[in-house]
């Protein structure tokens, strides 16, 4: 516990937090385009589109054609694996048309949820086996960032103890194994929104989910400054009955992230759970303006709140292409307003919800 | 683990975030005068005063009647201070809150042996502790300090003793919140040995870490505490010098790694660094170009009285010089907590002087 047997290098130091700052460059957030085959299924399946690996391919297309307009946007995109291997209509590796715009090219590593015997149903996430021979071949084939998502619910009885440490503990191996290949890891503690509860529980949990994180990323001498975290917005369950105003899901979340992030972690990029794409944009521009001192950027790692517009627009037509780029373009200019607290439009219905309940990957 | 069980009403929680934000106001520090009874006599003993309870009193209404409200935003007291009064009959605690200072206790029982370590210690005092803070609560105080003692070595810090006293800390911290005192916590890691400035960096971030997680385990609030930490040096016999800029560089680092945003203030123990070390160190840190999120100001008790003290030397003649020794001290730290020091060539020699004394115990 006294001796440190530096992990990595200050060159290797220097070249993981310039990619994280990179990412999170003001203005720009992150696209997660990283659902798995099974997940890509239900979105297609919303609008009718059979999921093969073509139209997987096609809706990638979609999102990475868009023009310029995206560089000053878009920080990272996160790829799945399979996609990091496609190319476009013209034969352009996916990676190269991301690179070429000056945008980070990320990887989901993790092998999704397993669930831990003895306890409510929850889950650790599974994929560290060989994961470091594979971090070194994702850095050669262009990726400089990677994702891994842990699953918490609350309910009365969880997040338990052992659900809280494992996740943890899972997370800063992944982190620790990440960056001895030159590859930022983001870290996603992701507390799901089914349930009752309300904003000051979701807030609590989220502290005590932080908090064991941070302890453990400690503990596996993680280089904080050379990672990011993607943590779920503090937000009261789907079924609880009080609405809360965009200032109250900012001063909840800020708090909580005040209490429990170190400010050397360079950025907080949220993910959008089954937030629609405007209360996505409007929750993150109120945490952008919210009076407490935030020392991390404080920016977006949507799926869902970047593409269902464009999704719907798509349904799987090549004639659509066009229209349906213009609508991701379109969400993330907003999102990139919102991360710089500079979003002025706003207002978003019930009937937008994307929320799927208990969502799993 | 799940459901939160409210330890402070939000009444609660402001009274105590408004006292934190008082004591580490911009340009304000803390005068740590909690010296016990036993470390009052190293002092005096090292100026040939007697180590009586009078002279202990005389010391500090010298430094009471001239404390500047703008550069000393609170004052740590030892228990006898507290019930002791100036050469005009007004106790202490109503000197100070006069001065718009706010007053503070130090509530530990000094150091405990860790068995089965290598000289490695726990600190006590959590005996009726609720009760002895209600009464410091009545009594004028607003903030208390505790402080528990780390070391470097081949076998040291151990994990027991990063564990143990990081959870004695919380759980005086959250004693001390229920009776609205603010609780300073002090994790001090001693100077002690030939480690350089990268070791001190290294330990220092696991034992934050392991305080900052046990704050949480323990539901302490955050925006009601204050930190009191050594800052990040090379162990005194240590070959190689760094300067200010290291040294703050290193600090600065290690408390971005660990410390949260929601912690208003550092207010860092001197160790046994020399009044002009203090300070120098103390304004590289508040130049750095790290973003800072909390403040960064002093909780000096050697670097803010020793030149006081050799002025003093126990007679009433001295006591103009040692007041503005002091208050010279004071100010300095003050500029200092805002990174707008400018040292004086040629310090005077008292200030210079390097206050370390090995293994330091209270």
């Amino acid at each position: 516990m006294t001796h440190q047997v530096p992990a990595l290098t200050t060159s290797q130091k220097k070249e993981l937090q310039e990619t994280a700052l990179r990412i999170v460059t003001p203005g720009k957030g992150i696209l997660a385009a990283d659902e798995s085959v099974g997940s890509m299924g239900k979105r297609l399946n919303q609008i009718g589109v059979e999921n093969t690996e073509e139209n997987r391919r096609q809706f990638r297309q979609v999102l990475f054609r868009a023009d310029d307009r995206i560089n000053s946007c878009i920080g990272g995109v996160i790829f799945f694996h399979e996609t990091l291997y496609q190319q476009a209509d013209d034969g352009t590796s996916f990676v190269k048309m991301i690179k070429d715009k000056n945008i980070a090219v990320g990887i989901k590593v993790d092998k999704g949820v397993v669930p831990l015997a003895g306890t409510n149903g929850e889950s650790t996430t599974q994929g560290l086996d060989g994961l470091l021979e594979r971090c070194a071949q994702y850095k050669k084939d262009g990726a400089n960032f990677a994702k891994w998502r842990c699953v918490f619910k609350i309910g009365d009885t969880t997040p338990s103890t052992l659900s809280i440490q494992e996740n943890a503990n899972v997370l800063a191996r992944y982190s620790s194994i990440c960056q001895q290949h030159g590859i930022v890891p983001i870290v996603e503690p992701e507390i799901l929104p089914d349930g009752d509860h309300d904003l000051r529980r979701c807030q609590y949990v989220t502290e005590k989910v932080l908090a064991a994180l941070y302890k453990a990323m400690s503990d596996h001498h993680v280089y904080l400054e050379g990672t990011l975290l993607k943590p779920n917005m503090v937000t009261p369950g789907h079924s609880c009955s009080t609405k809360y105003s965009a200032e109250e899901v900012a001063m909840a979340t800020v708090t909580a992230l005040r209490r429990t992030v170190p400010p050397a972690v360079s950025g907080v990029t949220f993910l959008s759970g089954g937030q629609s794409e405007e209360e996505a944009s409007v929750h993150l521009n109120a945490i952008n303006n919210c009076p407490l001192v935030k020392p991390w950027a404080l920016t977006f790692s949507y799926g869902r709140a970047l593409q269902a517009s464009a999704l719907k627009t798509w349904r799987g037509h090549k004639e659509n292409e066009n229209v349906a780029t213009e609508q991701f373009i379109k969400r993330a200019e907003v999102n990139s307003l919102a991360c710089q607290g500079k979003y002025t439009g706003g207002g978003y219905s019930e009937s937008d919800q994307i929320y799927v309940a208990n969502h799993a990957y | 683990m799940t459901t939160q069980f409210p330890s402070l009403s939000p009444e609660q929680k402001k009274e105590l975030s408004n006292i934190a934000q008082k004591i580490v106001a911009p340009g304000k520090g803390i005068l740590a005068a909690d010296e016990s009874t036993g470390t009052m006599a190293k002092r005096l003993q090292k100026i040939n005063v007697e180590n009586t309870e009078e002279n202990r009193r005389s010391f500090r209404d010298l430094l009471f009647s001239a404390v500047d409200p703008n550069c000393i935003g609170g004052i740590i007291f030892f228990h006898e201070t507290l019930y002791q009064k100036s050469d005009n009959g007004v106790p202490f605690p109503k000197v100070i809150k006069d001065k718009g200072i706010v007053v503070g206790i130090k509530v530990d029982k000094g150091t405990a042996a860790l068995n089965g370590t290598d000289g490695e210690t726990t600190t006590q005092g959590l005996d009726g502790l609720s009760e002895r803070c209600a009464q410091y609560k009545k009594d004028g105080c607003d903030f208390a300090k505790w402080r528990c003692v780390l070391k470097i070595s081949d076998s040291c810090p151990s994990a027991l003793s990063i564990a143990e006293n990081a959870n004695v800390l919380a759980r005086y911290a959250s004693i001390c919140q229920q009776n609205g005192l603010v609780p300073i916590v002090e994790p001090e890691i001693l100077p002690d040995g030939d480690h350089d400035l990268l070791r001190t960096q290294y330990v220092t971030e696991k034992v934050l870490a392991a305080t900052y997680k046990a704050l949480n385990d323990h539901h302490v609030y955050l925006e009601g505490t204050l930190l009191k930490p050594n800052m990040v040096t090379a162990g005194h016999s240590c070959t190689k010098k760094f300067s200010p800029q290291e040294v703050a560089m290193a600090t600065v680092t290690a408390l971005r790694r660990t410390v949260p945003a929601a912690v208003p203030g550092v207010t860092f123990l001197s160790g046994g660094q020399s009044e002009e070390e203090a300070t120098q160190n103390l304004n590289a840190m508040n130049q750095t170009a790290l973003h800072r999120p909390w403040k960064l100001s002093f909780s000096f008790g050697r670097a803010l009285q020793a030149s006081a003290l050799a002025a003093w030397q126990g007679k009433a003649a001295n006591k103009k010089a040692a007041q503005d020794a002091f208050t010279s001290r004071a100010k300095s730290n003050g500029l200092a907590s805002k990174g707008e020091y400018k040292s004086t060539a040629g310090a005077d020699k008292a200030s210079m002087q390097s206050l370390h004394t090995a293994n330091y115990v209270y």
